[in-house]
């Protein structure tokens, strides 16, 4: 029994340290990136500017946490934390190896879906709670756009639990060992348009995260800051975690869904390094894209999802439960 | 119907366009240099504030004929002469001439507005644009500029 509990407490640990690493140094790597698709070095002081996220936390923790005049102070100091804790607990359930897993529970793909809808309630007590007429309105657009793109995802999810019949996560990854050709991104014979889900899955992550070019939550060019216009200091530190926690539970979970979890392409030596080497290649085009795209328009966003993402991947469930009932 | 996917596969298309240009450019080598650390070399037709040019002994050319300081519009030029007086031998006899001689040439700088009529105006190609740049300072008197000092400095 002390075994068990030791062991939840090292796994918790090590799933808020890897959470916290990650959040502080994709920062850099999103500057570094977007400095080369810009063709500047980005912050390159001392050694390519590793002490910058270290920096940048001191800098962040020795200012004064300013809250409005007439703001709602429980709520506006709840939202960051709210921002940051259901990022850092989605990381328990994520197998990173066939071993290397905090808790392998039989829900595990609904426990991350649910965690991850509580970040649009971030957003939203944010926004409420700052007593600011542009952060309502950027709360507006986030729980619009969550909304929206919570559907095709879930379609898309759905459909790849009933192909395998399982929502571990562990289990969904183990049912694509053996090879590149055995991953749920290749169309099977029950599903042909596997690729397509991808896609659809892939662009909702993005807009899940409230990545460019889905950022509207915090359009600058028309809401100052958007929802975290208000918050300095660790406030507005936390945010940001919880932005690049997001995104690293989000490619993992793609790594997982759809490319094989830890299995190498060929068969070969499956292992931690191969789920770490996907998930750094998603976050890496997750990058890639926010400096390529410009911004998109509100009504733009929600008539991708409602107009295509939906239809198409209702389509796709539709065949696959026909295909598999055939098959 | 058709409109519909052909309008997903011409948008799908457009963006995989546009991410393959961004590609390119990340593993082109960078095009800025950081800056205090590194400067680049200043094209020939930046216009600083002016500088003397020196003859071959290492002396100014200026000959002191004050058109600089009497075409400049803004009057931020300001010569000092003194007059020598030397014996030189013409046809047999001593004769003794006059010669102006540069004594000091200030610029103020905080009045300059770089229109190069100096520059225009003189006859003897004594003055010439400098490179210089890195200039900031919290005081005007910085930019008071000796030039002779300067070409002294330049020298020594």
């Amino acid at each position: 029994m002390d075994l068990t509990i030791l062991n939840a407490v090292v796994a918790v640990v090590i799933a808020i340290a890897f959470a916290a690493a990650n959040a502080a140094y994709l920062v850099l790597a999103e500057r570094r990136g977007a400095g080369r698709i810009q063709r500047r070095p980005g912050p390159n002081v001392n050694l390519f500017g590793i002490l910058q996220p270290p920096l940048d936390g001191i800098k962040l923790m020795t200012k004064q946490l300013v809250i409005p005049g007439g703001a709602d102070k429980a709520l506006f100091l709840v939202a960051p934390i709210l921002a940051m804790a259901p990022a850092i607990t989605s990381f328990v359930t994520i197998p990173f190896s066939d071993t290397i897993v905090a808790h392998s529970m039989n829900i595990g793909v609904l426990m991350i879906f649910a965690f991850a809808s509580l970040g649009s309630f971030a957003i939203l007590l944010a926004g409420w709670g700052s007593r600011n007429k542009y952060s309502v309105m950027a709360s507006v657009r986030a729980v619009s756009q969550h909304i929206a793109y919570e559907i095709p995802m879930l379609i898309t999810v759905t459909t790849i639990v009933m192909m395998t019949g399982t929502m571990n996560l562990k289990e969904l990854a183990l049912s694509q060992s053996g090879g590149i050709l055995h991953w749920h991104i290749i169309p099977s014979l029950s599903s042909p348009l596997m690729p397509v889900s991808f896609l659809i899955f892939f662009i909702c992550s993005l807009a899940e995260t409230n990545r460019a070019p889905f950022d509207l939550a915090e359009a600058e060019s028309e809401l100052v800051a958007g929802f975290h216009t208000e918050y300095g200091s660790m406030g507005f530190g936390l945010f940001f975690m919880g932005e690049y926690a997001h995104i690293v539970i989000g490619a993992s979970l793609i790594t997982i869904l759809f490319l094989g979890g830890w299995g190498c392409p060929l068969g070969l030596y499956p292992g931690v390094w191969w789920f770490l080497l996907k998930v750094y290649l998603l976050i890496f085009s997750f990058i890639w894209i926010r400096w390529t795209f410009p911004r998109t328009t509100v009504y733009g966003l929600l008539n991708l999802s409602w107009k295509i993402l939906i239809p198409i991947s209702l389509f796709n469930l539709l065949l696959t439960a026909g295909l598999l009932k055939v098959f | 119907m058709g409109a519909y996917f052909s309008e997903i596969f011409l948008g799908l298309y457009s963006l995989a366009v546009g991410l393959s240009i961004t590609f390119k450019e990340f593993f082109k080598p960078v095009v800025t240099v950081p800056y205090p650390f590194k400067t680049l070399k200043m094209c020939d037709r930046y216009r600083g504030h002016i500088e003397l040019i020196e003859n071959e002994n290492g002396e100014p050319k200026c000959v002191a004929c004050m058109m600089c300081q009497r075409g400049c519009p803004s009057g931020c030029i300001s010569i000092t002469t003194k007059t020598e007086t030397y014996e030189v031998e013409v046809k047999g006899e001593m004769k003794t001439k006059k010669k102006k001689i540069l004594t000091g040439y200030d610029l103020n700088f905080t009045t300059c507005s770089l229109c190069g009529q100096c520059i225009e105006n003189c006859k003897f190609g004594a003055i010439e644009f400098s490179k210089e740049y890195n200039l900031a300072s919290t005081r005007k008197e910085d930019f008071h500029f000796n030039l002779l000092n300067r070409l002294k400095e330049r020298n020594s």
